[in-house]
């Protein structure tokens, strides 16, 4: 696996190969528990923490109503701060540009800070088709590049490896990628950060062209933010000659007021820290500091469509903290690879399947990739209700529907693989609302309980593999009402069906 | 006091000895119980999987089954917050397709009266010592719906704690799911059965004679799971428990 998400098989195939990975369940539950708990802790300290969450949620909803302004805002304020302003509609597009601009500079090399925008998009596969080598310089999307990876979750992408994997990764690769590992290496954290550190150090010092993405955007100033707990991103923010940033559009904020609010959900929320090691802020281009030039990419890909989803837009809050993957117990099992893209766990869930349309068996088998348990919803700092655009994308799936794809709007036909289920549930709703119709099944069932079978044939068949099918006891709840309280019901005694001794009969 | 039973489809056909106990629970306690059989499913199968519009008529026949009654009780966390949390939800979203405010209607009568039956006991009745008795050690799994969405907090346990004879033992990892979710359980059969081997484990390693719950749903998954590894902790209902007295044991 490697470079790509294409051709990923749909999310219960995928997780059905790694939960049988015992060490990466491993690694996952430990690193899961160690975060949550932390975080939990940090959040416990924040009195307000209730308010600071409504806040952020409705500052983004209210940036996201008006987002055409604040995005022409920032544009104009970039502009003026001595940046370039381009925007691309969709990940080609976007790749496009990089690489063109990348071209101009002349230069085959550029470092890259730890950037989500440029996953999604495919950035570093691009530009080494244009002959141009990224160097991811965050320590945890170095050891995925390195190890010819995948990230797999979106604060930590190498938190599927352990120490020693990591240190067999830097022994082996090091060296074909700039300054090889320390002779003797070993797993000690000490040793794998200097290893990576060294290596680092010569890209910051040589590389032109840095890229990165951002955590915010200013409309008023045009000032972009990187968070970051490495001080890598600082590097190459500061140090080459050309900054090239690649953002959703879905990251600009009104005012620096509103980052009050969400430098304090964000560090607390990810890293379960009070604050960020590392806050750095730009401002177009200053002469004699930082990067001569600045170009800012503007992506789409994808995002206008969700804005034009009512229900589903919550999902363009999304802060990227993690804390929803950190809290999922499905995430936690089936690993970050299983949901086929950048964004892993509940928010990949719902962001995928928006950004990149739900015709692929794939997006349409990650709305069903949750219990519907709660707990994301429950830690997300801007409240995105996870829960609710699931099911509203999972009625997307059986139903199709009106959707926004490219602009315009279409009609969605319902998935494929979905007929037997969508007859067996309008069955079951018809019986539901055909309670005599219900009961003789009840009946029969009950009557013919001795000769079911403990293993189920077809989609039942996944549920018997583990466990044991409930036994039908002899009578239902509303046959033993009827048979001990008869008279006392109010509604629908049910006078077209049974007889008394028939109900003894199947009270045994 | 009058009260209407909503046993649910599950606990009617699977668990009916689930529905009986309440009955005898809510008679000890002097409530006069009824049981509408015009009641049948709460919807939330179709629903949490994306068939909302087949919910639409049983959200009508949940309206029309209890309209006569004060107040609904269920033994379902689960079925209580499809009734709380989404029935306002269906009833805005056919308005918003044009199918008029008869839902919306609805689902305003329905929601404020419907209770899970351990909030049922401690908000409304007032009472957390329902005069049970149940010589057991206990394990008490609090299951997503009825913690996240209903926010039931400690009244389960707090009704549990009352319980004469019975010892309380922890479970590790208590507010994770169990892994059942409905049909999440055939649709993504791995995760939910890893999901279920890692609750059965805590539960087992509690040493408790068996698992309590407030639904029966979360107690199928979470039974199959320990029957077929052959374990003898038995899934029991908290109506159960709380049905049983020194006279009778339930």
């Amino acid at each position: 696996m490697s470079g790509t998400y294409l051709g990923m098989p749909a999310f219960p195939r995928a997780a059905e190969m790694s939960t049988r990975d015992t060490q990466l369940r491993a690694n996952l539950t430990h690193a899961t528990h160690t975060i949550r708990d932390k975080r939990a802790k940090a959040v416990a300290e924040l009195d307000d923490w209730a308010q600071l969450r409504a806040a952020g949620a409705a500052l983004k909803d209210r940036t996201l109503r008006h987002l055409d302004h604040y995005l022409e805002r920032l544009e104009a304020a970039v502009t003026a701060a001595g940046g370039q302003v381009h925007w691309a509609a969709d990940a080609d597009e976007a790749n496009r540009i990089v690489t063109r601009l990348v071209r101009e500079t002349g230069e085959t090399e550029v470092v890259k800070v730890k950037s989500m925008a440029t996953q999604e998009i495919g950035l570093n596969e691009a530009l080494a088709e244009a002959g141009i080598r990224a160097y991811e310089t965050d320590l945890a999307e170095l050891i995925v590049q390195l190890g010819h990876d995948l990230p797999s979750h979106i604060l930590v992408p190498a938190i599927h490896r352990n120490r020693s994997e990591i240190r067999d990764i830097f022994r082996r690769e090091m060296g074909s990628w700039g300054r090889p590992a320390p002779e003797g290496l070993t797993d000690s954290p000490a040793e794998l950060a200097e290893a990576a550190r060294l290596h680092l150090r010569e890209k910051f010092l040589s590389a032109k062209v840095g890229i990165s993405g951002a955590n915010f955007m200013v409309a008023e100033t045009g000032t972009l933010v990187v968070v970051e707990s490495e001080g890598n991103g600082r590097m190459c923010l500061t140090l080459p000659e050309t900054l090239i940033s690649v953002v959703g559009i879905e990251k600009v904020v009104p005012s620096w007021q509103d980052l009050e609010v969400f430098l304090q959900l964000l560090p607390r929320s990810s890293t379960a820290e009070r604050m960020n090691p590392y806050t750095s802020m730009w401002t177009g281009t200053t002469d004699g500091d930082g990067p001569r030039t600045f170009h800012l990419v503007l992506l789409d890909n994808g995002r206008t469509d969700t804005l034009a989803d009512t229900v589903g837009r919550q999902a363009l809050r999304c802060i990227r903290c993690s804390a929803c993957l950190n809290v999922c117990p499905v995430y936690e099992r089936a690993g970050g690879h299983a949901y086929g893209s950048p964004y892993p766990g509940p928010i990949g869930a719902i962001l995928t399947p928006q950004l990149r349309g739900m015709e692929g068996s794939l997006e349409a088998s990650l709305p069903y990739a949750s219990s519907l348990c709660g707990a994301c919803y429950e830690v997300c700092p801007v409240a995105i209700d996870i829960p609710e655009v699931l099911v509203h994308l999972r009625e997307r799936v059986v139903e199709g529907g009106p959707v926004t794809r490219g602009g315009a709007r279409t009609v969605l036909k319902p998935a494929k693989g979905h007929a037997a289920e969508r007859a067996a549930m309008r069955a079951a709703a018809w019986a539901f609302d055909h309670p005599d119709a219900l009961r003789s099944g009840m009946r029969l069932a009950a009557r013919t309980r001795r000769l079911h079978p403990q293993r189920l044939p077809g989609p039942g068949r996944a549920w018997s593999r583990t466990r044991d099918l409930p036994t039908v006891p002899a009578e239902s709840f509303r046959d033993w009402w009827q048979r001990t309280r008869g008279t006392a019901s109010e509604r629908g005694i049910w006078p077209e069906h049974g007889t008394s001794s028939e109900q003894r009969g199947d009270a045994e | 006091m009058r009260v209407a039973l909503f046993v649910t489809c599950i606990n009617d056909m699977l668990h009916p000895r689930t529905g009986q106990a309440v009955v005898a629970l809510l008679e000890r306690l002097g409530v006069e119980v009824g049981f509408p059989a015009e009641q049948s499913c709460c919807g939330q199968p179709q629903y949490n999987t994306g068939y909302r519009h087949a919910t639409e008529p049983l959200v009508r026949r949940f309206d029309r089954a209890f309209r006569d009654y004060e107040y609904v009780v269920t033994p379902s966390g689960s079925c209580a917050a499809m009734v709380r949390d989404n029935y306002s939800r269906i009833g805005a979203k056919a308005a918003a397709e044009g199918r008029g405010r008869g839902l919306i209607d609805a689902a305003a009568v329905a929601v404020p009266k419907t209770y899970e039956l351990t909030e049922f006991l401690v908000d409304v009745l007032k009472v957390e010592d329902v005069g049970a008795y149940y010589p057991h050690t206990v394990t008490y799994h609090p299951t997503c719906h009825g913690l996240r969405i209903l926010g039931l907090g400690d009244r389960p346990r707090r009704l549990l704690e009352h319980v004469k004879g019975l010892e309380l033992r922890e479970l590790p990892g208590a507010e994770e799911c169990c892994g059942f979710g409905g049909t999440f359980a055939v649709k993504n059969p791995a995760v939910s059965a890893a999901m279920g081997a890692d609750k059965v484990r805590n539960v087992i390693g509690t040493g408790a004679e068996a698992v309590c719950a407030v639904d029966n749903s979360c107690l199928l998954h979470i039974g199959g799971t320990l029957t077929r590894q052959g374990s003898a902790v038995r899934p029991v209902h908290i109506a159960e428990i709380l049905a049983s007295t020194e006279g009778s044991a339930w």
